[in-house]
This record gives C-alpha cells, sequence and structure tokens, in this order.
C-alpha cells in the first residue's frame, strides 16, 4: 500500500512540522524582554543607546533555540538523513 | 525545488590525496582574504602621528573599537587578545555580507562554523589547564556537587555547538528563506505573465524590489549581529576560563 519511502519521507514531513512548535519560546521571551527594555527606557530616557544595543544581544541570545529547530526541520526537509539508510 | 537547502557546490579537485574537493566556501574564502589584505593595505599606507587622511581615522576607529570591547569585556590583562577577536569578527561579517553580491556565504556552511567554534573550545581547555592545571581542571567537573558531572560535562561540550549551530542557523535559514522567495515570485511573474526570457537568462520582473528589503534584514542586520555575538561569547568564554585576578595591577589603595 505505502512505499517505504513514501513512509519515511510523510513521516518526515510531519517531524518537520513537529520541531517547529518551538518558535513558541523565543516569541515569547523575546517580547517579554523588549517589553522590559521599554519600560528601562521610560524610566530613564539617556540611557536609551545602552538599553537597546544590549537587548539585541539578548534577543539574538533567546532566538538560539528557535534556531536549533529551524536547523532540524530544514534537514528534515531538504537533506534527509533517512532516505539514505533506507 | 531542487537546489534550495543544498549544500555548497564543489569548485574544483585537488588531485593529491585521493581528490581533496575544493568547495564554493573554500574559494570565497580565499577572495575575503585576498580583500581583506588590500583593504589592509590601503588603510595602513603612509601612517602619520596625528591623522590627516580619511583612511587613517577609519583604520584608527576600527582599532579603537576592538581595543575597548576587549577591554571591557575581558578585562585589562587580556589586552593582548584584541588581534584574534578583530580576525574573527572580520572575518565572520565578511563571510555574512559577501551574499550581497550574489555569492553564497561563507559561514552558511557548517563546517566554517564549528571550525572556530573548536578552536574557541580548544582555548577554553586551554586556559583551563593552564590556570589550574590537569587535576583542577579534571575537579572543576564535579564542582559543586559530584551528581552534576554528565551535566557539566555536557555543558561543556554544549558551548562550542551551540556558537556554531547559532551563527550557521541564522544564516543558512536566511539563504533558505531567500531562495524560497525568489522562487516564489518567479512563480508570481509567470501568473502575471511579466516573466521574459533573453537566451538563456530569464527575467522576472516581480522578483525586482521585495528579495532587496528582505535582504536588509537576513543579510545585514542577521550578519552582523550574529558576527558580534560570535566575537562577544567567544571573549566572555575565554576570559571566564581563567578567572585570576591580575597580577601586574597596581593594588587598590586602601
Amino acid at each position: 500500500m505505502l512505499t517505504e519511502k513514501a513512509f519515511v519521507l510523510g513521516c518526515s514531513a510531519i517531524g518537520a512540522g513537529l520541531a517547529m512548535i518551538a518558535g513558541i519560546g523565543p516569541g515569547i521571551g523575546e517580547g517579554y524582554a523588549v517589553g522590559k527594555t521599554i519600560e528601562s527606557i521610560a524610566r530613564q530616557p539617556e540611557a536609551k543607546g545602552d538599553c537597546t544595543r544590549t537587548m539585541f544581544i539578548g534577543v539574538a541570545m533567546a532566538e538560539s533555540t528557535g534556531i536549533y529547530a529551524f536547523v532540524v526541520a530544514l534537514i528534515l526537509m531538504f537533506a534527509n538523513p533517512f532516505i539514505g539508510k533506507l | 525545488m531542487d537546489g534550495i537547502g543544498q549544500g555548497p557546490r564543489v569548485a574544483f579537485t585537488l588531485p593529491i590525496f585521493g581528490g581533496i574537493e575544493i568547495t564554493e566556501t573554500i574559494v570565497i574564502g580565499w577572495l575575503i582574504i585576498a580583500a581583506v589584505f588590500l583593504i589592509c593595505r590601503y588603510l595602513t599606507s603612509s601612517l602619520e602621528k596625528v591623522p590627516t587622511k580619511k583612511r587613517q581615522i577609519i583604520a584608527e576607529m576600527f582599532v579603537g573599537f576592538v581595543n575597548n570591547m576587549v577591554e571591557t569585556t575581558m578585562g585589562k590583562k587580556w589586552k593582548h587578545y584584541a588581534p584574534y577577536i578583530a580576525t574573527i569578527l572580520v572575518y565572520a561579517v565578511l563571510g555574512a555580507l559577501v551574499s550581497l553580491l550574489g555569492l553564497r556565504s561563507m559561514t552558511a556552511d557548517f563546517n566554517v562554523t564549528l571550525t572556530w567554534a573548536l578552536m574557541t573550545f580548544v582555548l577554553i581547555t586551554y586556559y583551563k589547564i593552564r590556570s589550574g592545571g590537569v587535576l583542577g581542571y579534571c575537579k572543576g567537573f564535579t564542582s559543586p556537587f559530584a551528581v552534576m558531572l554528565p551535566l557539566n560535562l555536557l555543558s561543556e561540550i554544549a558551548t562550542p555547538l551551540s556558537m556554531a549551530f547559532r551563527m550557521f542557523g541564522n544564516i543558512s535559514g536566511g539563504a533558505v528563506i531567500t531562495s524560497l522567495l525568489y522562487s516564489a515570485l518567479a512563480a508570481l511573474s509567470k501568473l502575471c505573465h511579466v516573466a521574459f526570457e533573453f537566451g538563456g537568462i530569464g527575467v522576472n520582473l516581480m522578483q525586482l524590489f521585495i528579495p532587496a528589503v528582505l535582504s536588509i534584514y537576513f543579510d545585514l542586520f542577521s550578519g552582523c549581529i550574529q558576527a558580534y555575538i560570535f566575537a562577544t561569547l567567544t571573549m566572555v568564554y575565554v576570559s571566564g576560563a581563567d578567572d585570576s585576578p591580575d597580577e601586574t595591577e597596581a593594588p587598590a589603595a586602601s
């Protein structure tokens, strides 16, 4: 009914979709960080440059786990290692 | 969809040792090395003690920026690390910005970022062993409790891997999204009958404006920020591996 390759490809597609559920984390975390930055700028407008620069560094760090999930999804979709093992 | 998300193509093969394949990444790396060499020769030609030319001011700005960054993050006793950090910074920024010229970014290849991260790992291990001895290095894994040994080992391995994956994922993810966007705009052009073909070259009019705007985020912003973060993390980890206070500084006045 289903060939092996079709089954593996289908499961890889589902896996790639499940992997990107990890995109929730950076969204919430970075939004929180930006909110705190806006609060601190409102409290002390002269520190705007420092606050913004530190915020960008923190946002790029928090983005990491989302990027790991993205890499897993890309590998499953475009460079699938399971097909070679069939 | 073929050709999206594939690795760098092989440019040519050296016939020694059974054929070493030279990929796009290495060739573009050579181009970057040559470009940096020429820029440095140009910027440092005819230096004067009081700068009057623009190029000396630019060179001094860059050196001052890197020196300031190294002193602020690592402390005064690590001032000699500025050339290494400047190399990593320039190499990473240019490796990502090359995609503005239509070439494939050098840092979109996992081998490149993994190499730099492994260099940082070797540096961290070297400084830990140098400041604590081999026994101190092994005991460091069982602090604060002995049960933390597997967790500490894991975090030691995860450090360079996460640095490598962060830069690779950001840059190559941006490249994949841009190529998907180009394909989508080509299909849209065919739909709106604005796709032309001149000899072997296809021109799709809908591809003209939108990818350039997105490339401001994916190429410029993301490339520069990831390079800066890679350099900052290298500095933080290396200086954290050897925490001992500076003995040559004058003791604080009591």
